[in-house]
């Protein structure tokens, strides 16, 4: 069915894009107008910040608002008017900086140690137990000991990172060095190929969709922990915006981060998917 | 009597059974040899220790007792020296059919230019005829080209030996006799020694000089070694109308059906010396 209309999805998918806008349209349009009657009290106005101080507003911005707010952040992405006025694009700069920063220095440790831990099962068994223990703990738990001791909290974000983007590269490089197939060492001992040979053309290209699994489990995971983290160290960085704009009470803008979470967040994920498709075999 | 140029001595082979101190060997007592340029094929039912043979040979797998010496030297390990096709064909399916026979040939010439390894890679490959397909990956290739690129693989470092187990065991009977009659192109070409396992009688007829017959494992013998009495090249097509095809063949069946089950040796039999037998032609065996 779908084989002779391609575009019967991307229909669908605007069709319920559609559905969904109308129905928010409706849904903050009608709570706007009991608002809209009595003035509001001036003490909880005062609590909740500007927005509801204009009074006639509701605290929920409609589809239209949030439009002209992402076309309003679209137009100047990088403003910066002091530390807790600057612009989404720099926002997100930061997180994906930490992000990426992490991760790589993650990728570094795991794809080798992974090597080491899946060549060997002396080592595997060593590591094992550590990693069994270390592997379950909220990245975020780390958080409170990372300011302790590297009393940066920038560094701490990324340490952070660090340590939630390390086990799924490390447990699916560990798997997948392991589960090379015994024909191909085989065929490289016959061949009398050199060990760093050997890792490098038959081990790592075997092994690479699994490492790749792994990275790309990772960098979801690192993007999910990077807005919670920099709630908690603030300064900056999209999930200090987010926090920041709550206490500002500036749904609008909350909106819009999130939506920029979700997008950036989808990238990062086609980009692995992109470079995992790249180095895939098929038998 | 010269030593011959692969020659295997006591060979056993014990593989460790859980509660078992001293588990039934797969095989034990193995001597044989093969000279220079021979093509030996062995026969035996399945699990009596073929694949168990050629791993040694080749140096991926270790004797419980005995030893293999090939060209006066003991095996140790694998070696450039003797080339494996697996059963299994063994490609990287990460790289193209050029680049997988590339790989081996740099393995043998490190101090290759580029160039001189394409070159090299492309020659072999051009004599299995896959000049065509050289830029395919394994994926993309049917089972017959899969096992073409393999031989070329296996001859491209030029080993001094070839090993082969059960080469054409996947491959339906027409491809099966088209890669049968290059690899006996080739064979001819280099004069290669082989040892190649087999389960069909009609190959090992083909291709063999000399058939090693095993016993029914565990605890298989070597009962006898087949000489083949007709002479190389041998061709398919007229192998048949030969007078010794038909003695061999029956011969061949026959201890499979029933000899290799319950071979009961003779008094003059010596695990040292098998005897050597020559179906269908006692004339030639007396010259
Ligand atoms: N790694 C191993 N551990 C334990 N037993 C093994 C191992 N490899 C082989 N064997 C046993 O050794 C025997 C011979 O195996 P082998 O693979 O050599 O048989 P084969 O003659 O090649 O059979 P086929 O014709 O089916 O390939 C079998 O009984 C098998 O169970
Ligand atoms: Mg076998």
């Amino acid at each position: 069915m779908t084989r002779n209309k391609p575009w019967l999805a991307p229909l669908l998918s605007a069709l319920f894009f559609a559905l969904f806008v109308g129905v928010w349209y409706l849904a903050t349009s009608t709570t706007a107008a009991p608002v809209a009657g009595p003035a509001v009290d001036p003490e909880y106005a005062a609590l909740l910040g500007a927005q509801a101080a204009t009074g006639g507003q509701s605290a929920m911005p409609g589809p239209g608002e949030v439009a002209a707010k992402i076309w309003e952040h679209v137009l100047d992405p990088f403003y910066d008017r002091g530390t807790n006025d600057k612009g989404l694009g720099i926002q997100i700069g930061y997180s994906i900086a930490r992000v990426l920063g992490g991760y790589l220095l993650a990728a570094l440790v795991a794809i080798p140690l992974g090597f080491l831990i899946g060549m060997s099962p002396l080592v595997y068994k060593a590591l094992d137990p550590f990693i069994q223990i270390l592997k379950p703990i909220s990245p975020l738990a780390w958080m409170p000991l990372a300011l302790y001791t590297i009393k940066d909290s920038g560094i701490s974000a990324i340490f952070v990172i660090f340590i939630c983007s390390l086990w799924p590269m490390l447990v699916n490089t560990a798997f997948g060095v392991a589960s090379v197939r015994r024909e191909w060492l085989n065929v490289a001992r016959t061949l009398e190929v050199k060990p760093i040979r050997r890792a490098f053309l038959v081990i790592l290209p075997a092994a690479a969709p699994t490492i790749l699994t792994g990275m790309r489990i990772s960098i979801g995971i690192a993007w999910l922990v990077i807005v919670a983290a920099e709630m908690l160290v603030g300064g900056t960085g999209i999930g200090y915006f987010v926090w920041n704009e709550w206490n500002n009470l500036s749904i609008t803008n909350i909106i819009t981060a999130i939506l920029l979470i979700g997008l950036v967040g989808m990238l990062l994920d086609h980009l692995l998917a992109w470079v995992a498709r790249a180095i895939s075999w098929r038998e | 009597m010269t030593q011959p140029f692969l020659k295997i001595e006591g060979l056993k082979r014990q593989f460790p059974q859980a509660g078992k101190p001293d588990p039934d060997p797969v095989f034990e007592d193995v001597h044989f040899g093969i000279e220079r340029g021979q093509f030996v094929c062995v026969l035996g039912h399945s699990g009596c220790g073929k694949t168990t043979i050629l791993n040694i040979l080749a140096g991926l797998d270790e004797a419980t007792a005995g030893h293999v010496i090939m060209d006066g030297r003991e095996v140790r390990g694998p070696s450039l020296d003797r080339g494996v096709v697996f059963q299994s064909h063994a490609l990287m399916p990460w790289l193209s059919a050029l680049k997988n026979v590339e790989f081996a040939v740099r393995s043998r010439h490190p101090e290759w230019s580029r160039e001189q390894v394409r070159a090299h890679a492309v020659k072999y490959l051009e004599m299995v005829h896959l000049g065509h397909a050289i830029d395919k990956k394994p994926a993309e290739l049917s089972g017959g080209m899969k096992q073409r690129v393999g031989i070329a693989r296996a001859f491209s470092i030029e080993p001094k030996m070839l090993l082969l187990d059960e080469p054409f065991g996947a491959l339906d009977a027409l491809t099966r006799g088209s890669i049968q009659s290059e690899l006996i192109g080739i064979v001819e070409a280099t004069k290669q020694t082989v040892f190649m396992i087999t389960h069909d009688v009609d190959e090992a007829i083909l291709l063999a000089d000399r058939i090693v017959l095993m016993t029914n494992g565990p605890r298989a013998k070597i009962a006898e070694i087949v000489v083949n009495p007709m002479p190389r090249p041998r061709d398919r097509e007229t192998l048949h109308q030969q007078p010794e095809f038909y003695p061999l063949r029956n011969h061949l069946v026959d201890f499979l059906v029933k000899r290799s089950r319950a071979f009961a040796p003779g008094a003059d039999w010596d695990p040292k010396n098998p005897p050597l037998v020559y179906p269908g032609a006692p004339a030639r065996a007396a010259a």
